[in-house]
């Protein structure tokens, strides 16, 4: 199927919770949704029979500016099927809150602890959603670009002396 | 002299027990086999065959308890740092730090916008030889350790070490 395609197909399944196709040369075709629901959706994309996505490629968190709002990313590809497809979702920048597809996805569980440990994304539903890369005692999320460095870090000094 | 007899011929070696102890201490570092990024194929290739790091009695030991020298061979992360630092204290006495490469020295790359790299492996464990570059390569730190080997020969055994 054809990005369009499966764009239509979608919306036609879930109305308003679609929000958006956006196709550039510069990026991959995108289905931009709502973070509730999100759950119900890749359970209809893994699980159809005309879309079959069995493969979640990769996930990750981003944050274009410091007042804009967080985003997921998740690209898909159907490995039965060979087709592929982009799904973005935003979710508010102070109480961030997404649906987990770790249950569906194998691959979601540890993408999705990272997006939490560096973005402070909590997805919901989550087996056992702590931080991954960073330390447990770790006081904020590094990749957020309103992120300001401690100072030290149990005793170490982490931004470097003026 | 029983046993002896003989054995020497009409050799005589005299030495000062600082010199007997200096020379087999520095002619078996020991180090510690622990790589945290590139620094450490770098360390590799001077332990494999072309470099030979065995030339000069250093080899690697798995275990701190083995060790006499701690090879900091790459960026310390603040995650890593408290597990250098309990690595350290686990060796044993006399033991010494070798910071290998830039991130190791001063945090290299990281050191602006690192939030999560220690800038300086100095801060945590005191270091005894600095080998720039990034990463350096294996003829570094030979140089390194030769000159670790030359601190080693002069240092005064039966005093302090601290003092």
């Amino acid at each position: 199927m054809t990005p369009q395609e499966i764009y239509a197909q979608l919306s036609a399944k879930f109305g308003d919770s679609v929000i958006e196709f956006q196709t550039e040369e510069t990026q991959n075709p995108t289905v931009i949704v709502s973070p509730s629901g999100l759950e119900e959706i890749f359970k209809y994309l893994k699980d159809e029979e005309a879309l079959q996505f069995d493969s979640l490629m990769n996930l990750a968190g981003h944050d274009p500016d410091p007042e804009s709002e967080l985003v997921v990313i998740y690209h898909l590809h159907s490995i039965e099927l060979d087709h592929y497809i982009t799904i973005k979702t935003f979710t508010d920048r102070e109480s961030p809150k997404v649906d987990s597809v770790a249950n569906l996805y194998g691959t979601a569980d540890w993408h999705e602890r990272e997006a939490y440990d560096l973005f402070g994304i909590i997805f919901e539903g989550h087996p056992d959603l702590k931080r991954i890369l960073m330390e447990e005692d770790w006081e904020g999320f590094p990749l957020k670009k309103d992120y300001v460095p401690a100072e030290f870090y149990r005793g170490m000094r982490i931004a470097k002396e003026k | 002299m029983g046993a002896l007899n003989h054995k020497f011929n009409e050799n005589i070696l005299i030495t000062s027990l600082d010199k007997l102890l200096n020379w087999s201490r520095s002619g078996s570092e020991w180090y510690f086999q622990f790589g945290l990024a590139c620094c450490a194929i770098e360390m590799m290739s001077a332990a494999a065959a072309r470099h030979d790091l065995e030339r000069f009695g250093a080899m690697p030991r798995s275990s701190p308890r083995q060790a006499d020298v701690m090879i900091v061979a790459g960026t310390v992360t603040l995650k890593m740092a408290t597990r250098v630092k309990r690595l350290y204290e686990q060796m044993a006495e006399p033991k010494y730090v070798i910071s290998m490469g830039s991130c190791a020295n001063s945090g290299g790359p990281y050191w602006q916008h690192g939030y999560h790299v220690l800038k300086g492996v100095d801060q945590i464990v005191p270091v005894d030889i600095y080998i720039p570059g990034c990463p350096p390569r294996p003829e570094a730190l030979i140089e390194g350790l030769m000159h670790l080997q030359k601190k080693m020969r002069e240092e005064p055994v039966l005093s302090n070490k601290e003092g």
